[in-house]
């Protein structure tokens, strides 16, 4: 075969485009133990950084004897907020408009908060060091209760003292962080008011945490002689956090070099800035040498980055047939001891105002109380976009109420309610415009995969068996239709610290026709290597193998807001196919020159562009990138490559329909998942095989948090799940195999159609699992229990329903 | 504090050097040996990460001193790449059916798998998600690890025979 007689089917296939499950280049490296983490860089004279942290939830801070700390051999220096205070380092601003100590001024406000910071030459000196810093503490009353908290005198943030305006609006408390409302109150309450039904319920989804398997870590590294900082960390946005330290240090950012090696998981956890990127900075600055801190992984799961701690208090209104009329939420949200969610400036609450979910609700209100607790910062979208998970699982469990206050079939209430297909673009009553939609498509097929109405049938065959004495096993049927809003996000309306959240993409296609692209996103095992690679390779017609992908390097990489809240794919992926568009708009031109006809008079086939009505008269993409660097073509500049930044007009709409069937033990609290179909509609699928694998990722996720994970504390703000012996990762033993589905509906304004599916697993599996839960208790009068459902909150449940004699 | 010197067999090579007595393996194959194939995700034994094999046992090599396997013959996922280079039977299965993700997990992954095949060349779906149960993944779900084992398990039964 050559390029003449290959068809264009095989010339495509060739390319491993779009569509193609194309094997992930990164593998080779991972397999072999090559990657290249955090933890694994060394520099020449690299010291290592240690804290000591608060064993207290909230305190004073009287005294920090450093003395015997720093009498240990090989201890370099011991730093406290004193040390940094000069710098104006003591603080550092959060992504929520809020600042957040660095190291404890004066007090400290969650159990595990930085005090004081070790150097030393090895981790063993510093750890041992810091065991040796004597800090008096004089205890305070502790908050862990957000409503509590927004009634107590205890005042938590001294430092705002007197400050009723906060950076969202008005402050009602001095607890008190903001107020967020969305969608028109009194209408709402107006339709509760009249409506035929209305069902109300408290629906918590608790604290946990994203848990990434590598912790988070840095190496920073000042070289005094170019005064050039190389800051190498476990960033998810490496880009906004060279701005960030720009900013806080008075760096210039030139002179600032971050890097995001290969990262070991992230899931929302690596988004924010910590304390131990400030202090390694700091000490590097100070020592004159690299200095790495890394965290264990009792640090990771107290101090950085929660996500969830939402308590959803809901209202939905219904006519009598379960059309619904209206929906009021009132979420109280434990932000901890700081304020540091990481959500776009303008949205407090993330897009928490997607929780009118897939459906079509003419009326509805959100208000969001933001609280300050005893509790560590963070609030991080873990797996989703900015609070969608909270919103999937509010508004899919305020249906499952609802359909039992109608005692209607959940799946049938849901049906009935959807947005229509032909009502796309849609309006929801609580701001967003949805691009694009077949929920009622996705749904029926759905059903029909799991055989709903047998499994209904073998429901109540088996409630029978149940309440004759033949089984002590219930099945749970767990519905969810869940409908995400990612791809932050439009300029006009979608910052992160001021800076817009597009995202971009440089590609240069070298003399022999292979190219290397540049993003401003990271992944953290996403792909993106092999994925982007085949965008390019679809709109260009140059392999994907001969693609190499780099990200992650702000010295080379184009600016871009990073990998979070399944943005890549909506707006670096977006950004991608636009400069790749671009440099087919060229190559074009130089294909009419080389065959001498005018550039309309050209068309693009595959990998090729072909005279049209000619197609044996052709130039190959490589043909013509050669060209490219060896003609003089009047009008045009040398050269071939393109950069494009990507503002994309819209987020996107990705949606799916998840049915968990669970059989659980009404004696021991012991569950089983004996199925679990996800089907997810992620618009245009770049490869099939990484959205699958996608998937099973997120639903093991879900799974983890709907079935026992949580961070959990006393009523002294001790951290009780602070390891993996209390903190629940599934293991290969618990975690089921999944089925996985799709339909596809592209999204109108993304230039390939793609829309994410990274995280659409989370949000759509929590609720699914947490309903087989609720709905295998239905019959005997269960409504609403609060995850996670672990064996232990199980058998409670059985018990209160007395179903234990 | 003072040091020992410790000899060990890593990936068929014989190595030597100086340690405190309580330094952790991981530590030891990390930092003076610069073999950094296995991870720290844990310090508890609960991950799995840091997983190598020492002397034909699967061993959690972040709560193991040096010390303690003074003389040991350890082999780590470094040494599982065939002598061509070209990736080994797990790595090339891990690959092939999307077995990883972040690739944090991998080596350990892996390693172990290496061990579980040994012990049982022709594990059950089942046998193999309970003798993977001390390696922890959050990318991938297992789904697609416990494809990988099953398919290198059908491979190297197939390059057995073939030998034999």
């Amino acid at each position: 075969m050559n390029e003449q007689t290959m068809t264009p089917g095989e010339r495509a296939a060739n390319l491993k485009g779009m569509g193609s499950s194309r094997k992930r280049v990164e593998d080779v490296r991972f397999t072999q133990g090559k990657g290249n983490y955090v933890d694994d860089i060394k520099l020449d004279g690299m010291l290592f950084g240690a804290f000591v942290r608060s064993p207290y939830a909230h305190a004073r801070v009287v005294n920090v004897n450093k003395e015997a700390a720093l009498a240990v051999p090989g201890v370099v220096a011991v730093l406290t907020a004193e040390d940094l205070a000069p710098l104006g380092l003591h603080w550092m601003p959060t992504l929520a408009g809020d600042k957040q100590m660095v190291l404890a001024d004066g007090k400290v406000l969650f159990q595990g908060q930085e005090v004081a910071y070790v150097v030393a030459e090895n981790r063993y000196i510093a750890a041992d060091a810091a065991e040796l810093v004597e800090v008096d503490y004089e205890e305070l009353p502790v908050l862990t209760d957000p409503f509590e908290a927004l009634k107590s005198d205890v005042v938590l943030r001294e430092d705002l003292a007197g400050q009723t305006e906060g950076a969202h609006g008005p402050r009602k408390h001095h607890n008190h962080i903001f107020t967020w409302e969305q969608g028109d109150k009194d209408a709402t309450e107006a339709v509760l008011g009249e409506a035929d039904v209305v069902a109300e319920e408290m629906v918590y989804y608790h604290r946990t945490h994203p848990c990434p398997l590598e912790t988070c870590g840095c190496v920073a590294s000042m070289d005094k002689v170019t005064g050039k900082l190389t800051l190498y960390g476990t960033f998810q946005a490496p880009h906004a956090i060279r701005t960030v330290v720009s900013l806080i240090s008075g760096l210039a950012e030139h002179n600032i070099r971050v890097i995001s090696p290969d990262i070991g998981g992230g899931f929302g956890n690596k988004v924010g800035a910590y304390a131990g990127y400030v202090c390694s900075v700091v000490a590097s600055i100070v020592t004159g040498q690299p200095v790495k801190w890394v965290e264990n992984r009792m640090e990771n799961l107290m101090s950085t980055a929660f996500a969830r701690d939402y308590w959803m208090q809901g209202k939905i209104a219904a006519t009598k047939d379960g059309k619904i009329t209206g929906l009021w939420c009132h979420t109280t949200a434990d932000h901890g001891g700081f304020d540091a969610c990481a959500d776009p400036t303008k949205f407090p609450a993330g897009f928490m105002n997607i929780c009118t979910g897939s459906y079509d609700i003419p009326t509805a209100y959100l208000a969001v109380d933001g609280v300050y607790t005893n509790k560590a910062p963070g609030g991080v979208a873990y797996r989703c976009s900015f609070r969608v998970t909270e919103a999937a699982y509010f508004i899919e469990r305020m249906i499952e109420v609802l359909a039992i206050k109608l005692n209607m079939d959940a799946a049938e209430l849901r049906r009935i309610n959807f947005i229509r297909k032909d009502q796309f673009p849609y309006q929801s009553a609580l701001g967003w415009e949805y691009d694009s939609g077949d929920y009622h498509t996705a749904w029926d097929k759905a059903l029909k995969a799991v055989d709903y109405e047998g499994l209904r049938a073998e429901q109540a065959q088996r409630i029978e068996d149940f309440k004759a004495g033949r089984t002590r096993k219930l099945l749970g049927v767990g519905l969810t239709h869940f409908t995400e809003i990612v791809g932050a996000g439009p300029v006009k309306n979608c910052d992160i610290l001021g800076l817009g959240m597009f995202d971009s993409c440089e590609i240069r296609i070298h003399p022999t026709g292979s190219a290397i692209a540049r993003l401003g996103t990271i992944s953290q095992g996403q792909g993106h290597a092999t994925t982007f690679a085949q965008i390019i390779a679809s709109e260009i017609g140059l392999p994907a193998d001969d693609i190499t992908l780099e990200e992650g390097d702000t010295d080379t990489a184009p600016y871009g807001l990073g990998t979070y809240g399944s943005r890549s794919t909506p707006v670096a992926g977006a950004a991608t196919a636009m400069a790749a568009r671009k440099i087919r708009a060229k190559a074009q031109m130089i294909a009419a020159y080389l065959l001498e006809v005018h550039d309309d008079d050209v068309e693009w086939d595959v990998d090729r562009f072909s005279v049209k009505g000619a197609p044996e008269r052709f130039k190959t993409m490589k043909e013509i990138a050669f060209a490219a660097y060896n003609q003089a073509i009047p009008g045009l500049e040398p050269g071939l490559e393109a950069v494009s930044y990507y503002d994309p007009p819209n987020m996107t709409y990705p949606f799916g329909a998840y049915i968990c069937v669970m059989e659980i033990d009404v004696d021991t609290g012991e569950w089983e998942v004996r199925q679990f179909y996800a089907l997810d509609d992620c618009g245009t699928r770049i490869n099939p095989m990484i959205i699958e694998g996608q998937v099973h990722g997120g639903v093991t996720e879900a799974l983890a948090i709907a079935m026992g994970q949580e961070i959990a504390y006393d009523e002294m703000g001790n951290v009780k799940t602070g390891t993996l012996m209390d903190f629940f990762l599934p293991t290969a033993w618990e975690t089921p195999n999944y089925t996985t589905d799709h339909t596809v509906t592209p999204s109108p304004h993304h230039p390939i159609g793609a829309k994410g599916v990274g995280e659409s697993p989370n949000v759509g599996g929590v609720p699914a699992f947490s309903n087989a839960v609720h709905d295998a208790f239905r019959p005997f009068g269960l409504v609403q229990s609060h995850m996670p459902h672990d064996h232990w909150r199980i058998w409670k449940i059985a018990n209160g329903l007395g179903m234990h004699g | 504090m003072s040091k020992m010197h410790v000899k060990l067999t890593v990936n068929g090579k014989e190595v030597e050097g100086l340690a405190e007595p309580r330094t952790l393996l991981i530590h030891f194959l990390r930092e003076d040996l610069k073999i950094t194939g296995p991870h720290i995700g844990c310090e508890t034994s609960h991950c799995g990460a840091c997983t190598v094999d020492i002397d034909g046992k699967s061993v959690k090599s972040c709560t193991t001193f040096v010390a303690q396997v003074n003389g040991a013959d350890i082999t780590t996922v470094e040494g599982l790449t065939n002598d061509d280079g070209s990736l080994g039977v797990l790595q090339e299965m891990f690959r092939e059916h999307h077995g990883l993700q972040c690739g944090f997990c991998t080596p350990g992954m892996i390693t172990r798998a290496h061990r579980l095949l040994q012990e049982n060349p022709n594990p059950t779906e089942e046998e193999i998600r309970f003798g993977m149960a001390g390696n922890l993944c959050r990318c991938t779900g297992y789904q697609n690890i416990v494809k990988a084992i099953s398919a290198s398990a059908e491979m190297l039964n197939a390059q057995k025979e073939a030998a034999e």
